[in-house]
């Protein structure tokens, strides 16, 4: 029986596993001596053993085989995780924060009757029970919860920890494979992937979003902003002033009459906050603005602030970026 | 033929508003709150009225009566609903959504339905998504983050996109009925014109139903303390030269996780 | 109302009143044209209560040089006529969201074709059936739900407030009657440049001893703009709230700074069981010239956009034009299209909510092409006395390339500055 163990979902689309799958055995990692149990990588798939051998920071890996179970499917994978959570009983078990993880986590929760956390941006063990922070309300609320339970579900916010404490370059001490158990479960049915059309960007989607405004003063300096977006790996987005002026299309433009986002970081380069702009970008979960005057008014929703030369800055950040992403 | 939709929908705090923190430090400083509708519940309901404006059929708004969501219901009516229903029970303003899952499947065990669209998630889903609890206590199948659906009414099947990071979506088949969290409508949620408001409120009326089963005890969660991250109010800003400047965007970039090199 | 085709067809034998005017003769009379068209796209327009008027334009054409639109595209309430009877469905087309509702052209009607009651009436059509442009809808949306077009909340509708420098008496904490209720407004109220004016007004009541309260948190929108944008029942769900408001208080004179405002309750509000005596803040501060305590010299050279809905909408050319010459210093200039020929900044009728839409059909802004022209008179300042045109001009400005050749400032700013000293 797993009573003490912590369980680590993992994550995989098209061959790969994802990020917050090593970020969530790294926190693992250190949750697990706490409740005096391992850290076991519970891996869903088909032949997937190549990938369970990159769970290595996992003290066990239970790989779940089904045949049906080559692409992840909403009914079919949880009712896999269903029957071998039911069997084992962790104390705690992690899921990613994704499209994927929210069809898995509340669905346990409800079938399990196992309490759920969301949105977790961190998690400790007190008194033998988890507790859990986590980020509501577009991340402007904190809440730190306890479940009441000796079985908990969180589920693990995509970014939060580090990836590096869960990637191992050796396999795990021990591995299993088992069937999933699952019989007649094809309510839901994968019919394929779609690839995104190359060059469509939609900013709304985007988690890092680089954005220019007037102070730009013009066309060709747009350049300069586009090295930083790419050195950060952001998209590039805009004001209205720049839309109108033809330098980027309408569907950068952000603010009132152009498009609404919530990235994880919006980055606002030479604009000055007017009210039209800040109704489009100002629930960004963290904002930095640069522009020379410091009575700006996108300073009021910034969470950080330059006053300072946007020519001189922008190029100077762009650079570092990609200095300290090739050290 | 038609098909019958079902659209539970929720209130969440505007966020509009500063949010403040009860002196308890538990919860959310309510008296103050204005509420708004939950924006993907918005896109649910646009969904299934274009679906209905497609295929023909019934779309029904349920909400919980939890505060006042009598406009809330109106709006829906006003931009197209057929029905409103309110499931009354001794619900707390901020109840957890388990506890709503639970009273939306015993109001609707009684419904005749073909499709429940809801809302992917909500501002305030600190116990998970209502949609999937749903499901899951309706013995229902159910995806997420959905967007582009098309429903086969006769064959009562429905093709759907999941959405990934990235752009990547896979293409799922779901046999009617279903649980879809709609991620986003394909179309921009309707504007109700104030006079359809103001008429829906006059002459429409929303049924209310009893919480049939006593809904069952929480989430098996207890919140220890709420707070805000860092406080509102102007940046903090950063001092120095240009390299300084630079060094210290980097370092809070990297503490919010926000990148890693 | 459609002509009915037996009073006009040619006919071989008509004897009326006596006179023979049969077949052969009457050739002139017969409108052979118009049965050429399906009349129907015009009908389903004059058919809409406020649309009417629309029926009786007989393309002369003077609507289409006075009209700010035609200026910087292809416009005019002739233009539409045409369209409408040639099949153009005007519910379905930009058209329709393109009148600023600036009321030039029917300054110069002849026929008097009132594109100012029917933009409304066969907007609120677009409306309820669900295809108003989306900026316009999300303003629509922000107003009902926050009592103002921006989206800030209700309670903060005050906050303004705090920075003014003086007291500013709002009507629930002092419980007492006042001379002048003034009605702040949203962008006055909300956006950092309607602040400044506003603050900037405050200080002038103050210094001039003026016996006022504001509403605070309990006012919302006016919402003539939107109610000439479409929005019928968000207009006339607000006028009841100010109503209401108003009827708990007790004042002289209802003033704003706000010429929609202004309008809304000079020529809506009596409709709704709300009369009172309406001043902008030009006509009441230019009472009180010889009181304002001017102690700078402002050796400007100025010239003052008449806004459409204090101008030619309600009359008023010369208040604020008096307490600009008022102020030591400054040398009043006019642009060639002033006074009842101004020439609009294009946020009226909902414009403010539009520039995106409007801007596929526009070769410029019509805020840009009016700074250009306030820029050719060799002004330094280019004044208003509209919250609407504060922003548009001065994101004017910088979009033309006039910046540091030209400033925008409200008159209250003017004064202001002069009170200074």
């Amino acid at each position: 029986m797993a009573e003490h163990d912590v369980f680590v979902v993992a994550e995989q689309l098209e061959g790969k596993l994802s990020d917050v799958t090593f970020e969530m055995l790294g926190k693992a990692r250190s949750l697990a001596p706490l409740l005096g149990g391992r850290v076991v990588a519970v891996l869903i798939g088909h032949e997937a053993q190549g990938l369970a051998a990159q769970l290595g920071a996992a003290d066990h890996v239970l790989v779940v085989d089904d045949p049906a179970l080559q692409h992840f499917v909403p009914e079919r994978a949880e009712l896999a995780l269903r029957i071998l959570l039911r069997n084992e009983q962790p104390a705690l078990t992690m899921i990613a924060s994704t499209s994927m993880g929210m069809d898995l986590a509340a669905a346990l929760s409800a079938a399990l009757d196992w309490p759920l956390i969301a949105y977790c941006s961190d998690a400790q063990i007190a008194d033998g029970l988890v507790v859990a922070t986590s980020q509501v309300y577009g991340g402007k609320i904190a809440v730190e919860t306890a479940s009441e339970s000796q079985h908990t579900i969180i589920s693990v916010i995509a970014g939060v920890f580090p990836a590096a404490e869960g990637q191992s370059s050796v396999p795990a001490a021990s591995m299993q494979t088992v069937a999933s158990g699952v019989s007649g479960a094809d309510r839901v049915r994968f019919k394929g992937l779609s690839m995104p059309e190359a060059g469509d960007v939609d900013i709304t989607r985007e988690s890092l979003l680089v954005s220019v405004g007037r102070g730009i003063g013009s066309k060709d300096n747009i350049e300069m902003v586009e090295e930083l977006a790419a050195a950060l790996g952001a998209a590039l987005s805009a004001s209205r002033p720049i839309i109108d002026s033809g330098w980027l299309p309408k569907l950068r433009q952000v603010g009132k009459s152009g498009l609404t986002v919530k990235p994880k970081l919006y980055l606002a380069v030479g604009i000055s906050g007017a009210p039209e702009h800040l109704q489009g970008m100002k629930d960004a979960e963290l904002i930095i603005a640069i522009n020379s005057d410091a009575s700006a008014p996108i300073f009021e929703v910034a969470d950080y602030g330059i006053a300072g030369d946007l020519f001189d800055i922008v190029p100077a950040l762009a650079e570092r970026l990609a200095a300290v992403r090739s050290e | 033929m038609g098909i019958n939709i079902i659209v539970p929908v929720k209130q969440v705090p505007d966020l509009v508003e500063e949010l403040e923190i009860n002196s308890e430090g538990t919860d959310l400083e309510r008296e103050w709150l204005k509420y708004k509708m939950n924006e993907w519940d918005e896109n649910a309901l646009e969904e299934a009225l274009q679906l209905k404006d497609a295929h023909g059929g019934t779309v029904t708004v349920l909400a919980l009566a939890s505060g006042d969501v009598d406009e809330m219901l109106f709006t829906c009516i006003a931009k197209g609903a057929d029905k409103a229903v309110k499931i009354v029970g001794d619900f707390e303003e901020s109840h957890d959504n388990h506890t709503a899952a639970r009273a939306l499947a015993s109001a609707m065990r009684a419904m005749p339905y073909d499709l429940i669209l809801t809302g992917v998630q909500a501002a305030d889903d600190l116990d998970g998504q209502v949609g999937v609890l749903l499901a899951t206590y309706l013995g229902l199948p159910h995806v997420s983050v959905v967007s582009g659906i098309e429903v086969d009414a006769a064959a009562r099947v429905a093709a759907i996109h999941q959405e990934y990071a990235g752009g990547i979506m896979a293409n799922f088949e779901v046999d009617l009925p279903a649980v879809l969290g709609v991620q986003a409508a394909r179309a921009v949620p309707r504007y109700a014109p104030v006079s359809r408001v103001r008429q829906a409120m006059k002459t429409a009326t929303i049924e209310e139903i009893e919480a049939a089963e006593p809904v069952g005890a929480g989430a098996g969660i207890s919140v220890r303390r709420m707070y805000k991250p860092e406080s509102s109010g102007h940046a903090e800003m950063l001092e120095g030269d240009t390299d300084d400047v630079v060094e210290r965007v980097i370092d809070i970039l990297r503490e919010r996780g926000i990148w890693r090199a | 109302m459609p002509v009915e085709p037996e009073r006009i067809r040619e006919k071989a034998v008509a004897i009326v009143e006596g006179i023979d005017i049969s077949g052969h003769w009457n050739r002139m009379f017969e409108q052979r044209v118009i049965w050429d068209y399906d009349t129907s796209s015009l009908d389903q327009i004059t058919s809409i209560p406020g649309g009417e008027s629309l029926g009786a334009c007989y393309q002369c054409g003077k609507c289409t040089p006075v009209c700010p639109v035609d200026h910087v595209g292809d416009y005019s309430p002739r233009k539409i006529f045409r369209k409408v009877q040639t099949g153009t469905n005007l519910l379905e087309s930009p058209d329709l969201w393109l009148c600023t509702t600036c009321m030039n052209c029917l300054r110069v009607c002849p026929k008097e074709v009132n594109m100012i009651n029917i933009m409304p009436a066969v907007r609120e059509q677009a409306v309820l059936e669900g295809t108003a442009p989306t900026e316009l809808a999300q303003a629509f949306e922000n107003t009902f739900r926050y009592g103002n077009p921006l989206g800030e909340a209700q309670r903060k509708r005050a906050d303004w407030v705090k920075d003014a420098g003086v007291p500013v008496p709002i009507m629930a904490q002092i419980r007492r009657p006042v001379d002048i209720l003034w009605f702040v407004e949203c962008y006055p109220a909300y956006h950092p440049r309607g602040k400044d004016a506003a603050r900037g007004l405050a200080r002038i009541f103050h210094a001039l001893d003026v016996d006022y309260g504001i509403l605070g948190v309990e006012e919302k929108c006016s919402c003539d703009s939107q109610r000439l944008a479409g929005e019928k029942g968000l207009f006339e769900a607000f006028t009841e709230h100010n109503i209401k408001m108003f009827s708990k208080y007790q004042f002289n004179t209802l003033l704003t700074a706000d010429p929609h405002a202004l309008n809304a309750f000079k020529k809506e509000y009596p409709k709704y069981g709300g009369d009172y005596h309406v001043l902008h803040y030009t006509q009441f501060l230019a009472t009180m010239i010889d009181r304002i305590p001017f102690h700078k010299r402002l050796p400007y050279r100025v010239t003052f956009h008449d806004p459409c809905y204090l101008g030619r909408h309600n009359g008023e050319y010369e208040a604020p034009r008096r307490l600009l010459e008022a102020i030591p210093g400054i040398e009043l200039t006019e642009m060639v299209r002033c006074k009842e020929n101004g020439y609009c900044c294009g946020g009226g009728g909902g414009g403010m909510w539009l520039d995106s839409f409007s801007r596929n059909h526009m070769s410029e802004r019509l805020s840009e092409r009016r700074v250009r022209e306030a820029v050719s008179t060799g002004a330094d300042v280019l004044a208003v006395c509209c919250p609407y045109e504060i922003s548009r001009f001065e994101d004017a400005v910088k979009s033309t390339g006039n910046d540091g050749k030209i400033i925008v400032r409200d008159i209250i700013e003017l004064i202001n500055e002069s009170m200074r000293g």
